[in-house]
C-alpha cells in the first residue's frame, strides 16, 4: 500500500501556501510537483559534475555521458521498450509529437492519404497533423466518440478506409480522461499497414505502460508530468520507424561527418535526432523521477489514484450544483459548477488555496461534443489525499458564492 | 462606511451586470467597428462593436463567452461611455486603468466601475477586468490613426 503521508514528505511544494491556505494541488494534468530526490539529482549535476555530454575526453564529461545514457536505459525499462535506442530525448511531449508529424508524417504521407485523429486530442496531437496534411494534400478524419465520449475499436474500424495511413490518438485524454483501447487499435491498424502514434502524456505518469504489449509505433510523453523537470520529453519509436524518420533539427552531435559539398552522414538512431546540447540536467532529473516512481511502484500509484478519483467523483455526484462530465474515466475529472463560468469557479478555488484548471484544456475541438464550451478540470496524483478531496468538495458546495473570491 | 467601500454593494453591482449584462448582443449594422478580444492567458473571448459618429460613441455592443468579471466590467463600460466623445472615453479608460493598477484615479467619473477596485488584490483577474476596456481602447487608438488632422 502506498503510504501517502510518508510520500508527501518528499515534496517540498506540499508545504507551500497559496492565498493564505495550505496548497491543495489538483492540476497534475498540467504539471506535477517534484520530490526532493529529483531536485537533488539536478543540483548535484549542476554543482558537482557539470560538463557537456557526448563531447569531452575528460573524467567529468565521461560521468555526464554515462549518467545521461543510463537515463535512456531507465526510460526504456520504465515503458518496457526493447532497447535504449528506441528512446529519443526531446523537449516535451509536444516536441515528440511534432517530431513524428514532421519527421515521419511529412516524409511518408502522400496526396489523398488520411490521418485519423479524435476530438479529445490535445492541440499538440492535432495542430502538427493539420499542418502536415495541408502541406501534403492529405485529409484529417475524426473518429466518432460514443455517448460518454469514449473511443471504441468499432468506431476506429468505421473511420478507417484504404486511404488511412496514420492514427494519432491519446492513450488517456487530458480532458475526458478515458483510457483508449490502444492495444486493440494497434492490432487492427497494423493488419491494414497503418501506423499508430500514441500521446502518452496523461497515461505514462499514472499507470504501468508496456509498449511491447500495446505494440504502438510511437509513444510521446513529458518528464514534467511524472515528477521530473520541464523541458524534457520522450519519444519512443519502433527502431525501423525511427530509422525512417528524418530529424527535424540538425546540428552538432547528430552527424558523424559532413563535407563542403553538402554531403552529411547522420549518426544512428537516436543520436541523429538529438542535435545540439541536450537538456542534460533535465534528463538527469527525469532519471531520478523514474527511480522515485519505480520505487513506489506504478501499479500501486495507479490503484491509489483510481480509488482517490472514485472517492472524489462519488462525492461530486451527490452535489446538485455540480455536473461531472466523465464520472467513469480514469484521468482528470471534468466538471462544472452549475451557473458558474469555469474561470470564476477556478478563481473561487484559488481563494481557498486549491489549484484547479479552467478552460478548453488545449482540446478546443471537444466543445461541440460536451455541449459546454469550457470546463473545470481537477487532476489528481498519488500525493493527493482524501482530506484534500474533502476540502475541494466543500468549496464546490460554495459555488454560488463565487464572487466572494473576488472580494476575498 | 461609505457605500463605495462596502464589498456587499460592490458585489451586487458586479452580480447585477453579470446576470443582466447591458448592451449585450451584436448587430449586423455595417457602421459598427468590430474587434475580437480573445484573452491569450484565459478563456474569455468577446466581440465588441462600437458605432462612432463625429467623434462621439453612439453605441457599444458586446457578446461572447466570458467570466463574471469580464462580462460585468464590459457591461459597466458600455453604459459609461455611450454618448461620450472619444477624448472623454479615453479619459475614463485611463482612470479605470489607474484604479486597476493602484495609481491615483478619479473616483467620481468611474461610477459603477469602482466595483472593480479590488482587482489588484486578485492579480489573476486583472486580465478579466480589463478585457473589454482594452478592446475599446484599441478601437479608439485605431480611430486616431485613420482620422485626418485638422
Amino acid at each position: 500500500m502506498l503510504d501517502v503521508e510518508q510520500v508527501r514528505k518528499d515534496f517540498p511544494m506540499l508545504s507551500v501556501s497559496m492565498h493564505d491556505h495550505p496548497l491543495i494541488y489538483l492540476d497534475n494534468g498540467a504539471t506535477t510537483l517534484k520530490p526532493q530526490s529529483v531536485i537533488q539529482a539536478i543540483c548535484e549535476y549542476l554543482s558537482s559534475y557539470s560538463a557537456n555530454a557526448h563531447r569531452g575526453d575528460y573524467d567529468l564529461s565521461h560521468r555526464v555521458d554515462e549518467t545521461f545514457e543510463n537515463v535512456r536505459q531507465k526510460v526504456a525499462n520504465f515503458i518496457h521498450a526493447p532497447k535504449k535506442e528506441n528512446i529519443v530525448f526531446t523537449y516535451g511531449a509536444s516536441d515528440s509529437l511534432n517530431l513524428v508529424a514532421y519527421g515521419y508524417g511529412l516524409t511518408h504521407l502522400q496526396e489523398d492519404d488520411e490521418i485519423i485523429l479524435s476530438f479529445q486530442e490535445h492541440a499538440s496531437n492535432t495542430l502538427p497533423w493539420f499542418d502536415v496534411s495541408r502541406q501534403k494534400g492529405c485529409r484529417i478524419q475524426y473518429v466518432t466518440l460514443d455517448q460518454d465520449g469514449q473511443i471504441t475499436l468499432e468506431h476506429i474500424k468505421e473511420t478507417i478506409n484504404e486511404h488511412t495511413k496514420i492514427i494519432a490518438i491519446s492513450h488517456i485524454s487530458n480532458v475526458l480522461g478515458y483510457l483508449n483501447p490502444i492495444k486493440e487499435i494497434c492490432q487492427y491498424a497494423h493488419q491494414k499497414g497503418i501506423i499508430v502514434v500514441v500521446d502518452g502524456a496523461q497515461s505514462v505518469p499514472h499507470m504501468p505502460v508496456d509498449v511491447e504489449e500495446l505494440d504502438c509505433d510511437f509513444l510521446a510523453f513529458s518528464a514534467h508530468k511524472m515528477c521530473g523537470p520541464t523541458g524534457v520529453g520522450i519519444l519512443y519509436g519502433k527502431l525501423n520507424l525511427l530509422e525512417e524518420t528524418s530529424p527535424t533539427r540538425l546540428g552538432g552531435g547528430s552527424n558523424s561527418r559532413y563535407y563542403k559539398d553538402g554531403q552529411v552522414t547522420l549518426k544512428k538512431v537516436p543520436a541523429k535526432f538529438e542535435a545540439g546540447t541536450p537538456n542534460i540536467e533535465g534528463v538527469i532529473g527525469l532519471g531520478s523521477a523514474i527511480d522515485y516512481l519505480t520505487q513506489l511502484s506504478m501499479k500501486e500509484i495507479h490503484e491509489y489514484e483510481l480509488s482517490l478519483r472514485r472517492y472524489a467523483v462519488d462525492q461530486l455526484l451527490q452535489l446538485d450544483n455540480v455536473i461531472v462530465y466523465n464520472p467513469d474515466a480514469q484521468g482528470p475529472i471534468a466538471f462544472n459548477i452549475k451557473g458558474v463560468f469555469s474561470q470564476d469557479a477556478a478563481s473561487l478555488f484559488n481563494t481557498y488555496g486549491i489549484a484547479i484548471r479552467a478552460g478548453h484544456h488545449c482540446a478546443k475541438l471537444l466543445d461541440n461534443y460536451l455541449e459546454t464550451n469550457t470546463t473545470c478540470r481537477a487532476s489528481l496524483y498519488f500525493y493527493n489525499t482524501r482530506e484534500e478531496i474533502d476540502q475541494f468538495i466543500e468549496i464546490c458546495k460554495k459555488g454560488d458564492d463565487f464572487l466572494d473570491a473576488f472580494f476575498g | 462606511m461609505r457605500s463605495l467601500d462596502n464589498p456587499m454593494i460592490l458585489r451586487e453591482i458586479i452580480l447585477d451586470h453579470y446576470e443582466y449584462p447591458r448592451n449585450r448582443g451584436l448587430t449586423d449594422d455595417k457602421d459598427y467597428i468590430k474587434i475580437n478580444m480573445n484573452s491569450e492567458t484565459c478563456i474569455d473571448d468577446i466581440d465588441i462593436q462600437v458605432k462612432i459618429e463625429d467623434g462621439v460613441i453612439k453605441d457599444f455592443r458586446f457578446d461572447g463567452e466570458a467570466c463574471a468579471i469580464s462580462t460585468a466590467s464590459t457591461s459597466i463600460l458600455s453604459e459609461l461611455i455611450k454618448g461620450k466623445t472619444l477624448e472623454e472615453a479615453k479619459y475614463i479608460i485611463e482612470q479605470y486603468n489607474n484604479m486597476i493598477y493602484e495609481r491615483e484615479y478619479d473616483e467620481e467619473i468611474l461610477e459603477e466601475a469602482i466595483a472593480f477596485k479590488n482587482t489588484s488584490k486578485q492579480a489573476n483577474r486583472i486580465k478579466c477586468a480589463t478585457l473589454g476596456w482594452n478592446g475599446l481602447s484599441q478601437i479608439i487608438d485605431e480611430q486616431k490613426v485613420g482620422e485626418p488632422h485638422d
